[in-house]
């Protein structure tokens, strides 16, 4: 190179699903990615830089996982339009490379055929060669180099081999000035597809001889696996699994955290003078903080098995056995997963919800996702199970509590059922679409790539969800606390509040459903996270340390509510948006506060109607 | 024109003649894909050439060989379906577009 300054290349990354895409893009990129959203969609966009042996900087774009060009969902749009150069606010690539499971070439060589079409320069990865080799697989890497027109390179991205090779092929296509030819790709017709496979077939044949040691290990494990009642016992088994972890292992980490954000608030308040300003850093900022980040472990430990039976080929087969069950409501069996998260919180399984490629599917699947019973709700349960449901027997081995227990977690399912169903019928006019999915094969997991992609979870809840919820977050303190108490004043603080003055202000509209001023003005506060009402009823009825004295509270709600006003409230639980952090996410995940804003309405709206209903049923009844 | 288009219906039946639909299959049944024709008025949220292209881009293409490997406990759906060397999963209306010839020693 005679360049004074070698000039940087684009590079985009493109494949069918489960070619080992994301591990290539990290053994190129390695900890220099960025992790971001294309404008106006909700599609990830991830980029990473690399330095070539030549000393050329790649920025290297990981497109989303495709069979075609032909794009059927937002994320393959996205592949579609940034490999044509169409995409808003994106430069053209000026290399593609096609990722390529070496082990599994007919459906990607229909895609290079499209890629070829559009002309641009084009190195193919072929991906997972150890793997080619252990089953005996060859392939005449010179035949088909000649044939396809373009450079190869055999990779093994789970250990970094051939990433050299590959970015010197990339390095020599760029300075030899290759540049693209004419696009005369257009969206295949069927003919041409099928024209296309018997291209890939007459390739396949020419260039690779089938492998010696056939793959037999993902067929024996599948027997097991896909088994229509063995299969099902062990999701059951492998989903009671993730939850005792998600409970034994988050939890304690959680309770450690909000305890070390809540002590360094109160030292940091120490050396602030000034009530207000104290309280503003302490009661807003730190509480706020804390708030987000006590999502954390509970994030960490379900993303690692989310993405470790992603990364194993579990997820493809979960999804086949929920398939018909989730069928139903008109999901998709890829919805289970995110679903089944969201019974620990709803915000990792909103956010697993990436997985669903169909966009309706992913919609639905945010809007009712907040109605699984999360762990944020059982307090609240308890608290309100406690004071007003007897603890007596009904029946062998029922306990009256742990039966209502139970009605409120089946009613989060039935309403989310109910919910999903509605929302395809409003909004999508009743379309069910055709569910394909590959089952890929099943591989061990890399520990490097898991802990990478748990972590870049993590990293964008703190810093995309965080962006929204710590706002928010310190609205619902500002309100609860301005302005703040007369002298003198007897009430608790927060009646003389904005949130207090709200509470008073629209109780009436809660009249009807049994809710007196205190608990409207308890709902308040008790936006920032469903648990938080506890303490907030505390505060109201000036209950010290509501947390640690449920029983104290419980007595004391007792005494004022009735049985009928109980029951109405817990109803309002099962339904109502109390969570400001599950709102921010919902915005980051689907980019939109329109879809936001739905998701807050109906679920305001079922919650009313819900204690509306129960509260009136209990009055009949004779429990007013 | 229009006996033409018969005609080449009728010879397109002939050529079904013996086939059935991937929809019926069982487990352990194999066989060749003889046709994927997107022609029945089965609703799937997305018009019949737009599910026939999307099942030819999966692999679903004449000549193929499959094996059905597995079926979903409940309804026996969805069903799982070894094509070459690949394995793909659908629903069975889905798959209600696919027609194949079993090889008789299956059954
Ligand atoms: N043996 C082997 N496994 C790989 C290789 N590349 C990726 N994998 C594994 O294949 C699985 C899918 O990879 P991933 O990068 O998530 O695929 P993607 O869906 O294309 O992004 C993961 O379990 C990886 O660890 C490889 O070259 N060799």
């Amino acid at each position: 190179m005679s360049d004074a300054v070698i000039r940087p290349a684009r590079v985009a990354l493109v494949g069918n699903p489960n070619t080992g895409k994301t591990a290539l893009f990290n053994a190129l990129t390695g900890s220099r990615q960025k992790v971001a959203n294309y404008a106006g969609v909700t599609v990830e966009r991830k980029e990473g830089t690399v330095t070539t042996a030549a000393g050329r900087t790649l920025s290297v774009l990981d497109l989303p996982g495709t069979y075609s060009l032909r794009a059927r969902s937002p994320d393959e749009a996205v592949t579609r339009d940034a490999v044509l150069g169409r995409l808003a606010g994106e430069e053209e690539p000026d290399v593609v490379v096609a990722v390529a499971d070496a082990t599994n070439l007919r459906l990607v060589l229909r895609l290079i055929l499209e890629l070829k079409a559009v002309g641009r320069p084009m190195v193919l990865a072929l991906n997972m060669y150890d793997i080619a080799q252990r089953q005996g697989l060859r392939i005449d890497l010179e035949g088909l180099q000649q044939e396809l027109g373009c450079p190869i390179v055999t990779t093994v991205a789970t250990r970094k081999r051939g990433i050299e090779e590959l970015t010197a092929k990339v390095d020599e296509l760029v300075a030899s000035g290759a540049l693209s030819t004419d696009n005369t790709w257009h969206e295949p017709s069927a003919a041409e597809i099928r024209g296309a496979h018997r291209e890939a077939q007459r390739i396949l044949k020419a260039y690779v001889r089938p492998p010696e040691r056939p793959d037999t290990f993902t067929a024996k494990v599948d027997a097991v696996l896909l088994h229509p009642l063995a299969g099902l016992l062990i999701l059951g088994a492998v989903m009671f699994l993730v939850f005792q972890a998600v409970f034994s292992w988050a939890g304690p980490p959680a309770d450690a955290i909000e305890a070390g954000v809540a002590w360094l608030g109160a030292e940091v308040g120490r050396l602030i003078p000034g009530d207000l300003l104290r309280s503003l850093v302490v009661d807003g900022l730190f509480a706020g903080v804390g708030s987000v980040l006590v999502f954390l472990p509970q994030i960490l430990v379900l993303f690692f098995f989310i993405i470790l039976l992603e990364d194993f080929g579990y997820m493809a087969r979960a999804a086949f056995l929920m398939d018909r069950i989730m069928g139903v409501t008109g999901l998709h069996g890829r919805a289970f997963i995110p679903l089944f998260s969201s019974f620990a919180c709803a915000i990792p399984g909103i956010m697993s919800a990436r997985v669903i490629d169909q966009k309706r599917d992913r919609m639905t699947t945010i809007l009712v996702a907040p109605l699984m019973t999360c762990s944020a709700r059982i307090p609240v349960y308890t608290l309100i199970i406690g004071a007003f449901i007897p603890d007596r027997t009904v029946g062998p081995g029922f306990n009256l509590q742990g039966l209502v227990m139970f009605g409120l977690f089946a009613s989060g399912v039935v309403s989310a059922l109910v919910v999903s169903f509605v929302i395809r019928k409003v909004f999508w006019r009743g379309a069910v679409e055709p569910f394909l999915m590959e089952l890929p094969t099943y591989k061990l997991p890399s520990a490097e790539s898991v802990a990478r992609n748990v972590l870049q979870r993590a990293q964008i809840f703190l810093s995309r969800a965080g962006r929204i919820i710590l706002p928010l977050m310190v609205l619902v303190w500002v309100l609860s606390t301005f302005p703040s108490a007369p002298a003198g004043a007897t009430g608790p603080a927060i009646d003389y509040s904005f949130a207090g003055m709200i509470g008073h202000a629209i109780q009436p509209l809660f009249a009807p459903i049994g809710f007196n001023w205190q608990m409207v003005v308890a709902l308040i506060p008790g936006f920032a996270a469903r648990e938080v009402a506890v303490a907030a009823l505390g505060t109201v009825y000036a209950v010290g340390d509501a947390e640690a004295n449920a029983t104290a509270l419980g007595v004391t709600l007792a005494h004022s509510w009735s049985l009928a006003t109980g029951l109405s409230f817990l109803a309002w639980y099962i339904f109502a948006p109390q969570c400001v952090a599950t709102l921010g996410v919902v915005k980051r995940e689907t980019n939109s506060w329109g879809w936001t804003a739905v998701m807050f309405g109906y679920m305001v709206t079922l919650a009313y109607l819900a204690s509306f209903a129960v509260y009136h049923a209990a009055v009949a009844l004779g429990a007013g | 024109m229009h006996d033409l288009a018969a005609e080449a219906r009728a010879q397109a039946d002939e050529a079904l003649a013996g086939s059935t639909r991937l929809s019926v299959a069982r487990p352990g049944d194999r066989g060749v894909i003889v046709e994927v024709r997107a022609d029945h008025a089965r609703e799937h949220g997305v018009d019949v050439h737009e599910l026939e292209r999307r099942l030819l881009e999966f692999g679903f293409v004449e000549g193929a060989r499959f094996e059905l490997l597995h079926e979903g406990a409940i309804w026996k759906d969805p069903i799982a379906v070894r094509l070459d060397d690949m394995r793909i999963a659908l629903r069975r209306r889905d798959a209600e577009d696919v027609w194949v010839r079993l090889d008789t020693a299956a059954r």
